[in-house]
């Protein structure tokens, strides 16, 4: 079963300095490894970004940066693993990576994914 | 409620991450996969009895490899004691300088890839029956339970029980060696390695026996062995053709059942629901599979007809004559009745269903075709194509007559009723 982390945070222009990318890199490397990371992905600044919203049947688009917004999607990463725990271990790795080298609060969404597995209602 | 994970949910995702890499460090040391994998039970054991109460702790990998450590030591001191009673097994402690504590750590910390490696060509070693190799690959490999493995083969745990630990004396028995092959052997153990994992795929891409016609979670598992064979030995072409191959049936396995449960078969499926995550990463592998000079092995050919229908957006825009193309070299490279089956039904989508009839009666009598469901299936599919109705109702009702899998039985007979 696949899971998608959403790794989200506030939007910040601190970048992640040389060792904290080394200690992901050696994560996702790792993860790789036991044939469990199948992809991932970082997101750019919200301010190249747009929303596009349907509501009441009308269709709006705002442009970034969505300075509003408390915390933003960063990036995400997908899992495949035997079980959710599994999921949820990685991600408590790649959080702990972050201890002692990232000051903002890390927030991430475990999601399964779908699949179109008929028997997961899809 | 925010609350800290459960700890037997921790330690079940621990052990399938790190258990792998602990008995291959472990089998390095002491010489035995069987007693490698005791040791590392120990420690597992020793978590679900410390971390409920203790709390789970920092790093539960690295606890359980410390764990382990200290297990081996004991079990090489007590080993050493005994050399004069068991000399074959004390026999390495000779040869060694240093404490077992420094020898540990060398061997474990080091060369985590060359282990693993060894320990993917020991269960899969020709001294095992293929049985006992899957049974071994699956729970040393792929961190399954006993359960799960009986569960997944649909046979009894203690048969299962049983077959590993044959398996595992019978590798002791064998004295067989915790390495990689190298030279002229490295080719004939790939290959018995690559078979396993495929085969484990197959049971779960097309069961041959149940009520289900695919199990998904045995075509995740075998994904994954592939995935880090790929990652372990990055140099095999053979191994990328296979992961290929695997990520690109994977793509389609959720359009080929129904949402009753029915099978839908490749040109029906629908496209929008095959898992393009997979299909680029297929793709991806494929471009790693060809050996020096662009030539596929046996795995890459298959994976590159399967990519071709991957690339297809509609059934019709098959590229059937390079599918034609690909069988024809997969049939010069591995010569069989099966590839000749697949290779008419390719003949028969590129040169009309007449070209693919002469060529499936030319192997119609073939022994190793007698009791294979897809013979009658596939040549009533060319007969029913040419108008010869009453034939192709035979042939459906002989195939379904012949599969032992329930679901395709029903689409078999509904074929034979169709017409």
């Amino acid at each position: 079963m696949k899971f998608m982390t959403l790794v989200k945070t506030s939007e910040t222009d601190v970048q992640p300095s040389p060792e904290l990318i080394d200690r992901i890199n050696k994560l996702a490397e790792d993860a790789v490894k036991q044939g469990t990371f199948v992809g991932m992905g970082g997101l750019g600044p919200t301010a190249t970004g747009a929303r596009a919203r349907l509501s009441k049947g009308k269709i709006t688009v705002t442009d970034g940066p969505f300075t509003e917004a408390k915390e933003i999607i960063g990036g995400y990463a997908i899992f495949d693993v035997k079980s959710k725990p599994e999921a949820l271990e990685w991600t408590r790795r790649f959080l702990e990576a972050h201890i002692g080298l990232w000051e903002q609060d890390l927030e991430v969404e475990v999601r399964q994914m779908m699949d179109g597995d008929p028997s997961q209602g899809c | 409620m925010a609350t800290p994970p459960k700890a037997a949910e921790v330690i079940d995702a621990v052990w399938r991450i790190e258990s792998a890499r602990l008995i291959a460090g472990l089998a390095r040391l002491v010489g035995d996969v069987g007693l490698a994998e005791d040791l590392a039970q120990d420690a597992l054991v020793a978590a679900l009895e410390q971390w409920p109460a203790a709390g789970t702790p920092d790093n539960p990998g690295a606890w359980l490899m410390a764990t382990a450590k200290h297990r081996a030591i004991d079990h090489l001191r007590r080993r050493k004691m005994q050399d004069t009673k068991h000399e074959h097994l004390g026999r390495e402690m000779d040869e060694r300088q240093g404490s077992p504590e420094e020898n540990l750590a060398d061997d474990l910390d080091d060369e985590v890839g060359d282990n693993l490696l060894s320990l993917i060509f020991t269960a899969c070693h020709p001294v095992l029956t293929t049985d006992a190799r899957v049974a071994l690959t699956l729970r040393l490999l792929g961190g399954l339970t006993t359960d799960e493995i009986a569960r997944a083969f649909l046979v009894p745990k203690s048969t299962i029980q049983q077959r590993i630990v044959r398996a595992k004396r019978t590798l002791a028995a064998a004295r067989v060696p915790f390495e990689v092959p190298r030279g002229p052997e490295l080719a004939a153990r790939l290959e018995s390695v690559l078979e396993v994992i495929y085969l484990v795929f197959n049971e779960g891409y097309s069961a041959t026996a149940g009520v289900d016609w695919v199990r998904p979670a045995l075509c995740e598992d075998a994904l994954r062995l592939g995935r880090i064979l790929a990652e372990l030995a990055p140099n095999q072409p053979e191994v990328h053709g296979l992961v290929a191959l695997m990520e690109l049936q994977a793509s389609r396995i959720h359009a080929r059942v129904s949402p009753t449960g029915e099978p839908i078969l490749l040109l029906d499926q629908d496209r929008g629901r095959w898992d393009h995550l997979l299909i680029g990463r297929g793709l991806a592998a494929l471009t790693r599979a060809e050996a020096p000079g662009g030539a596929y092995g046996p795995y890459g050919l298959q994976a590159a007809i399967a990519a071709c229908h991957a690339r297809a957006r509609t059934a019709e825009e098959t590229d059937w004559t390079r599918i034609v193309a690909l069988y024809d070299a997969l049939a010069q490279l591995l010569p069989s009745p099966v590839v000749e089956l697949n290779r008419a039904v390719a003949l028969g989508m590129a040169f009309g269903p007449a070209a693919g009839l002469e060529l499936v009666d030319s192997i119609r009598d073939d022994p190793a075709l007698a009791g294979y469901h897809l013979l009658p299936s596939v040549r009533g599919d060319l007969l029913a194509k040419l108008g010869r109705f009453g034939e192709a109702r035979a042939e459906f009702a002989r195939a379904a007559a012949m599969t032992q899998n329930a679901r395709e039985r029903a689409l078999l007979q509904r074929k034979a009723e169709a017409l």
